[in-house]
């Protein structure tokens, strides 16, 4: 950052004193401030540059003390000149801000991940270990965190300014943005995106805990299911397991160890299998068939809400064999006349 | 006038001073001769009037919302209501009173005049581009009465065509309306620029006013088609679901902000263009100099034009862009950034070895230089791909608009209608209290939204109704400066208005500018000049003006 990091500390207690200054909470937020105060720069020496001369040339050339203007036509050098800084200092903000945003937008292989799911007016978090959250969100310091967002109606954006971090909620679509924080505190959190009625109340406190807090807050907060097992329920009442039984010769493809891996289509098209693939596989099956098998999958659009497909794709994240899927088929199939497929499934 | 005077101004001797007997005011009487005119001078002036009134009531929303921000608490209105004070504050400054403000009036007024024409093109469709601008207004307040619309000037789908049950319809159709009175104004303009010049007058013999109509007409005429099918497919969205913008029938809801901002973005500089002109001719004739680097800044106006069209996407970084073409509009960004900073130092250099004097409309581009500065920096803030994650959507973003906007184009806006109100009415404006306007403008704008530039970072998201309580000093300040800002806007309107049967008489040239439209009467004859001029000389050709004021004096004499 080419500055002393004991000037740095000074310079950023003295600015969070003064209120005018958000906190620095994340370990991104360095980065963002280094760039934030070069583009302040920039425009102080701009700003500066034109003051001086405008002024400069009013006193100089004002009528009083030079009657008869000097006719000049221009000048190449001149023009050249501030043709080329200027480009030169906009080209230096772009690769330092398309380096930043890169960093902000790629997401540490060892992240945890949290859903988010925004609607009007209120945001709810989904930890994999099954704690809900609304409006409210606790994540360890330390550890980075990355958020898999997706809106039930209308564009939010998620916003942690003192983490220095923002991103659309979309809907129909995931998004995902991460963070690590770095000191233990609670933050805003803001929906930045025009929503409707009550945008803005739909706020909410990010809750950054030491390791050892969060560890408690994980274990009191649980709801005893897991976002993978809620999944599991949902797999088994709404019947995929009938056709995605793993069996060699199921109407559907094997399930178990699909993420992550790279599925061929009978478009032709390679696609890697990821959160998005299997949301969208499951809401517009007849766009995403595995090579070899048949269009037979109806659509679940509108039969589960983003909860629910949130839950599906943890637990097929986590499914790596089908014993599981198997046994439950045979259990439905001997206990109950047909597995519960009833309407929305709320979980 | 005594001889080291600090002033350029030349008024013709008030005690007999009349104003011309024959003028394009006077030709007709009656409401309908100006309700049916095709003059291009009556329909600036029905503009002006229009887009006045619509100023003064996008002005009111403001006021409102700054009132309510005062507080953090929500107390003054309900958030619906809120909503709907940004939505209408949006829409009218923006579609009713910035894109067609300064071309629907000085460049109405004067493009034909400056290229020693009579009148455009298309004189007819020149007045048919009024009526349907007065048809997109009242169907604007028709929705305001009717209990308003709050999608936000933006109309964001799925907002916009699922979950609001205002009056988005009425308010898209008048925005379909209004944008092709600006595709009628920009057609005209291209086609009397190309084809009605007068004898001798080049392409680089034209004002930069000129140059900057034209690079500004083609954006209209481009861009403007754009937004027209975005509204009709938010209205069809509404009315039969067809589905475009609906992720649940297959749609894209990010397609609609691919096509609203196609066009958005291109609109700041068809807002921001013609502003730059009317500071290029009020730069030069203040320091009695030929614009430095005039090639140079007619060029910069067509580069503004041309890459103005391929940063769109700069609106949706955060919005799960490609990463990739997200790099590729942020470069452009960059780009599209140099030819303003070009056109500033140049207007800075043509102070340079001039003989500069201190009139109001010198006063208000000093104030546009300074303010269009702050704000195309702060631009480049936002198109820095990972700053624009903390800033966008915040106050910053608000700031920086308002910088380029109010700060820019109201500053040369009300520069250039100080500049040539003498030449439109044939009265001065009083001079003293206009210099103040234009300071007091300045501070109170300084102090409405500097603040919010901190407040941006600090993360304060935009149309936001309520907001924490630490925020409060500075809405606080912004709220007072605003007040300040509204004193320095109400004053012009009401001395000017004054001015109109007590101002001084002006003469043909006032200002001793060199621009065709100060050769001949104040106000101009319907047919703009008895007998068409010939283009003898280049622009801002100083020099030839004093030879042919010589040899006027020496001829009738």
């Amino acid at each position: 950052m080419g500055i002393s990091p004991v000037l740095w500390q000074f310079l950023v207690k003295w600015l969070n004193a003064s209120a005018l200054f958000p906190r620095e909470a994340s370990t991104i937020a360095p980065y963002m401030d280094s760039l934030y105060f070069f583009l302040i720069a920039i425009t102080l020496v701009g700003v500066f540059l034109v003051a001086a001369l405008l002024v400069t040339f009013s006193i100089r050339y004002r009528k009083a003390v030079h009657p008869v203007a000097t006719q000049v036509e221009g000048s190449t050098l001149l023009e050249a000149t501030w043709t080329i800084i200027p480009l030169g200092l906009f080209l230096i903000c772009f690769v330092w801000g398309a380096l930043l945003y890169f960093r902000i937008y790629t997401p540490p292989a060892n992240s945890s991940n949290i859903y988010i799911v925004g609607k009007q007016w209120m945001w709810k978090a989904e930890h994999p270990g099954g704690q809900h959250e609304i409006n409210a969100l606790h994540v360890p310091v330390g550890q980075p965190i990355q958020l898999t967002m997706i809106s039930q109606d209308v564009f939010h954006s998620f916003s942690i300014p003192e983490f220095r971090i923002k991103r659309e909620v979309i809907p129909g679509r995931y998004s995902t943005v991460w963070f690590e924080a770095t000191t233990p505190g609670s933050y805003h959190l803001f929906c930045t995106q025009y929503c409707g009625t009550n945008h803005s109340a739909m706020i909410g406190t990010i809750t950054a805990l030491s390791p050892a807090d969060y560890k408690k807050w994980t274990e009191q907060s649980t709801s005893g299911m897991s976002l993978a097992q809620n999944g599991e329920r949902i797999f088994a009442s709404m019947g995929c397991n009938a056709c995605h039984s793993g069996n060699a010769a199921a109407r559907g493809p094997n399930l178990a160890g699909v993420y992550g891996s790279r599925l061929r289509l009978t478009s032709g098209a390679e696609v890697l299998v990821n959160e998005a693939y299997l949301r969208d596989a499951i809401l517009n099956p007849s766009q995403h068939v595995t090579s070899g098998y048949t269009p037979i999958m109806p659509t679940y659009q509108g039969q589960i809400s983003e909860d629910g497909l949130i839950d599906l794709v943890e637990y097929l994240k986590n499914l790596n064999t089908n014993d599981r899927v198997q046994q439950t088929l045979t259990t439905s199939q001997s206990g109950q006349a047909a597995p519960q497929a009833s309407g929305v499934v709320k979980p | 006038m005594s001889a080291p005077s600090n002033t350029i101004l030349n008024l013709p001797d008030q005690s007999t001073a009349q104003l011309p007997r024959r003028n394009f005011i006077n030709a007709e009487h009656g409401l309908l001769s100006w309700l049916f005119t095709s003059d291009h001078k009556r329909i600036a002036i029905l503009y002006l009037i229009s887009i006045t009134f619509f100023f003064f009531i996008g002005g009111a929303f403001a006021g409102l919302i700054r009132l309510e921000l005062l507080t953090p608490q929500p107390d003054l209105v309900s958030s619906d209501t809120y909503n709907k004070f940004f939505t209408m504050h949006g829409i009218i400054m923006i579609f009713l009173f910035l894109v067609p403000s300064v071309p629907a009036t000085l460049g109405n007024f004067l493009i034909p005049m400056m290229i020693g024409a009579r009148d455009l093109a298309f004189p007819k469709i020149n007045l048919l581009s009024w009526y349907l601008y007065v048809i997109g207004g009242t169907l604007t307040l028709t929705a305001l009465v009717l209990g308003g619309v709050d999608t936000g000037w933006t109309f964001t789908a799925p907002l916009s065509t699922h979950y609001l049950n205002t009056h988005v319809i009425t308010t898209a159709f008048a925005i379909f309306v209004a944008g092709f009175s600006s595709v009628f104004t920009g057609l005209n303009f291209i086609v009397t620029i190309h084809r009605m010049r007068c004898p001798g007058m080049t392409w680089f013999r034209m004002p930069l006013f000129v140059w900057a109509h034209y690079a500004a007409s083609i954006l209209m005429v481009l861009g403007t088609p754009v937004l027209a099918i975005a509204m009709i497919l938010i209205v069809l969205e509404r009315l039969v679901g067809i589905g475009v913008f609906d992720p649940t029938k297959g749609g894209d809801p990010l397609l609609f902000q691919h096509l609203f901002w196609f066009y958005s973005h291109p609109a700041v500089y068809i807002m921001i263009l013609p502003g730059m002109g009317v500071i290029s001719e009020v730069v030069s004739t203040f320091s009695r100099k030929r614009i430095f680097g005039y090639t140079a800044v007619a060029f910069s106006s067509v580069a503004i034009a041309l890459f103005g069209f391929f940063v769109w996407e700069h609106h949706m970084f955060i919005m799960g862009v490609s990463n990739y073409s997200a790099l590729i509009f942020s470069l452009l960004t960059m780009l599209v950034a140099v030819p303003s900073a070009i056109k500033i130092f140049n207007w800075c250099f043509t102070l340079q070895m001039g003989s500069i004097t201190f009139e109001t409309p010198m006063l208000y581009a000093f104030g546009f230089m300074g303010l269009f500065t702050i704000g195309g920096l702060t631009g480049v803030f936002l198109g820095s791909l990972g700053m624009d994650i903390q800033l966008t959507e915040t106050y910053f973003i608000v700031a920086h608009f308002h910088f380029v906007m109010v700060g820019g184009m109201l500053m040369a806006f009300l520069a250039g209608v100080h500049f040539w109100w003498p030449k439109m009415t044939g009265r001065m404006y009083p001079e003293s209290l206009s210099k103040l306007a234009a300071v007091v403008t300045f501070i109170g704008f300084i102090l409405t939204f500097m603040p919010q530039f901190v407040l941006g970072y600090l993360g304060m998201p935009r149309r936001y109704h309520a907001y924490p309580p630490e925020f409060q000093v500075l809405n606080v300040l912004s709220t007072a400066g605003a007040t300040i800002l509204g004193i320095g806007y109400l004053m012009p309107m009401i001395y000017l208005a004054w001015s109109l049967k007590y101002g001084a008489i002006a003469g043909n040239n006032p200002w001793q500018a060199t621009g065709l439209e100060w050769q001949t009467q104040s106000p101009p004859l319907t047919e703009n000049f008895t007998e068409i001029p010939i283009m003898d000389h280049e622009a801002y050709d100083y020099d030839w003006l004093e030879h042919k004021t010589a040899d006027e004096v020496t001829h009738v004499a």
